[in-house]
């Protein structure tokens, strides 16, 4: 997904000489072509994200198109206050990229674990909030994106769900990846693709799946999710994220304040609590029963009521 | 110069009347600046009060939000809104909050209020300057107790990295901050040889001497690095029984008290 980004962010600074990439520091390699290419648009801050974000804003404030640029929580946690206060209160065209979305970096240990960052960002007000699921789905983003001049995130996974191009992704709407009808499963970011998985494992066992890629996590408008969910009473959501206000927060909150009844609703994703353990991003999915099999089996159990 | 004392004491009047009425905090804190930003707004730098966002303008931060009443008091001296809307401050309703508002306020460039931010900003916006060619400068006033603020030094690194001689930091150094004084607290001295070890100019003048604020100003402008003035200040500056008293951090002055400093500012016309 980051080489689509820089494809991108590439082709856009060659048409705007007002865009600047900031980094804190991180992406070894990842600039080298960006950085010959606009020596004078691109800036290694060095590792200070609070002045990264201040120095965005200023930019920003200048009528300058910003990105800018670090691991999961080094650009988002470390430097909130500096995104409450400067980018979102003032709501300018300053785009926070983060890569190591949820386990990406699970060897890394807690402090690259970006696990509560939607739940955190989506509170801020003129914040946007991105999670695509794979390439395509990211460069589609960005496209769509121009137009929206004030503060945006985007969370960048180092898994792919590597889905079909058929459903074009729309700003908002969350994009249907797999049609079923016995549920839906709500999922964000590159853990989409084992909640494609997951639904296949099912159809095998006649349960029908409809699996949606929630890209936009904000702003997202009520009705986007509950024309989705019509005629349907089982309804999942997956994350590689805290419970505690991410994706399944947000679901819940639409359809607890609709008129839709809903038969049975949970959400997968990470408990209330720090992992006391590392390994691959595959290997704390399994940990935390969120690969594609501990997903199938647990809908299953749930829609059967055998737990 | 006597135009520069009267804007100042106009400031001043302004900054006892809005605090006393709102029943708002840090008093001691603006009357501390009215004399930086009596220099800035009325000999150093170039505005056009009717067109805000005029391109080539100067830019002004005031970091230290907390001191916003003698922003806004500068301000509608300065023609950028009717002096009058002053009173709103720290009412209900009010867009006039105790920390400084950009939000429907002409003449106020960013929103400050926790301090160690201003600064940042500030070298976002010079930095755009310098690589549009753009000859205008950015001005940011910290207070010294800001100086505790990591982020500050972030900044202070980059702006000398980037070689941004477009940005000048002033320090309100009144050498007291919210609780005690900055040496009690946390000692910021040797802070001369802290900005010029951090690759900055540095100028150290009488923050309520106009004539050598100009100066100091005007050096400013032809340096080839950041620069910093450091404003040597009397917390309260203008009224005498605030002066050098941390006990004006947050009291607002009332009644008495309000009396007695508005006859010392207005003996002093």
């Amino acid at each position: 997904m980051r080489n689509s980004l820089i494809k991108y962010i590439t082709e856009e600074a060659r048409l705007n000489k007002d865009l600047y990439l900031l980094t804190g520091d991180l992406g070894f390699g990842v600039f080298d072509d960006f950085s010959k290419e606009f020596p004078s648009q691109f800036i290694n801050v060095g590792i200070a994200e609070q002045n990264m974000t201040t120095i965005a804003c200023g930019l920003a404030l200048e009528n300058n198109k910003v990105f800018t640029y670090s691991i999961g929580n080094f650009s988002t946690l470390r430097c909130l206050e500096q995104i409450r206060n400067d980018i979102c209160y003032h709501n300018v065209d300053v785009t926070v990229i983060t890569v190591g979305a949820g386990f990406s970096y699970g060897q890394l240990g807690i402090s690259h674990f970006a696990t509560e960052d939607i739940s955190i960002l989506r509170t801020l007000p003129n914040m946007n909030i991105f999670s695509p699921c794979d390439p395509w789905e990211l460069q589609m983003i960005l496209k769509n994106i121009k137009k929206i001049d004030g503060p945006k995130y985007i969370r960048i996974d180092k898994s792919n769900a590597n889905t079909d191009n058929t459903n074009n992704v729309v700003i908002g709407l969350p994009r249907l990846c797999l049609d079923g009808f016995d549920a839906v499963l709500f999922a964000t970011g590159g853990i989409v693709g084992e909640a494609i998985e997951a639904a296949t494992i099912l159809k095998k066992k006649n349960i029908s799946l409809r699996v949606f890629s929630v890209h936009t996590l904000k702003p997202i408008k009520p009705k986007n999710i509950l024309d989705q969910i019509k005629n349907v009473e089982n309804i999942f959501t997956l994350e590689e994220h805290t419970l505690m206000g991410g994706l399944g927060s947000i679901i819940s909150e639409i359809i607890s304040e609709s008129n839709l009844k809903i038969k049975r609703f949970k959400r997968f994703g990470i408990n209330d609590e720090f992992p006391s353990v590392v390994g691959d991003q595959k290997y704390l999915r399994n940990i935390y029963n969120l690969n594609s099999e501990s997903i199938a089996s647990q809908i299953e159990n749930i829609l059967f009521d055998k737990s | 110069m006597k135009d520069l004392k009267l804007f100042a004491n106009k400031i001043r009047n302004h900054v006892v009347d809005m605090t006393s009425r709102g029943g708002s905090s840090h008093v001691g804190s603006a009357l501390s600046i009215a004399d930086i930003l009596t220099v800035l707004y009325c000999e150093i730098m170039h505005y056009d009060c009717n067109n805000p966002l005029l391109k080539n303008r100067d830019r002004f931060i005031l970091s230290k939000g907390h001191a916003g009443v003698a922003a806004y008091a500068t301000l509608s001296e300065a023609g950028f809104f009717d002096k009058n809307l002053l009173k709103n401050h720290y009412k209900n309703g009010s867009k006039f909050s105790g920390h400084i508002s950009h939000k429907d306020i002409p003449g106020v460039e960013l929103s400050t209020g926790s301090l160690g931010h201003g600064l940042g900003v500030g070298i976002g916006m010079a930095l755009s300057a310098k690589r549009r060619g753009e000859n205008h400068n950015v001005y940011v006033l910290l207070s010294d107790g800001e100086l505790d603020e990591g982020s500050n030094w972030e900044s202070f690194l980059f702006a000398s990295h980037h070689k941004l001689s477009n940005i000048v930091a002033i320090i309100d150094y009144n050498k007291l901050q919210s609780i005690s004084s900055t040496s009690n607290t946390l000692e910021l001295e040797p802070l001369v040889s802290k900005f010029k070890s951090f690759g900055w100019d540095v100028v150290e003048t009488d923050g309520h001497n106009h004539e050598s604020l100009i100066k100091s100003f005007e050096s400013a402008k032809s340096n080839l690095s950041p620069t910093v003035i450091l404003c040597h200040t009397v917390k309260g500056k203008g009224v005498s029984f605030m002066e050098n008293s941390v006990l004006w951090h947050y009291r607002s002055p009332k009644d008495e008290e309000y009396i007695k400093a508005k006859n010392e500012l207005n003996k002093e016309k």
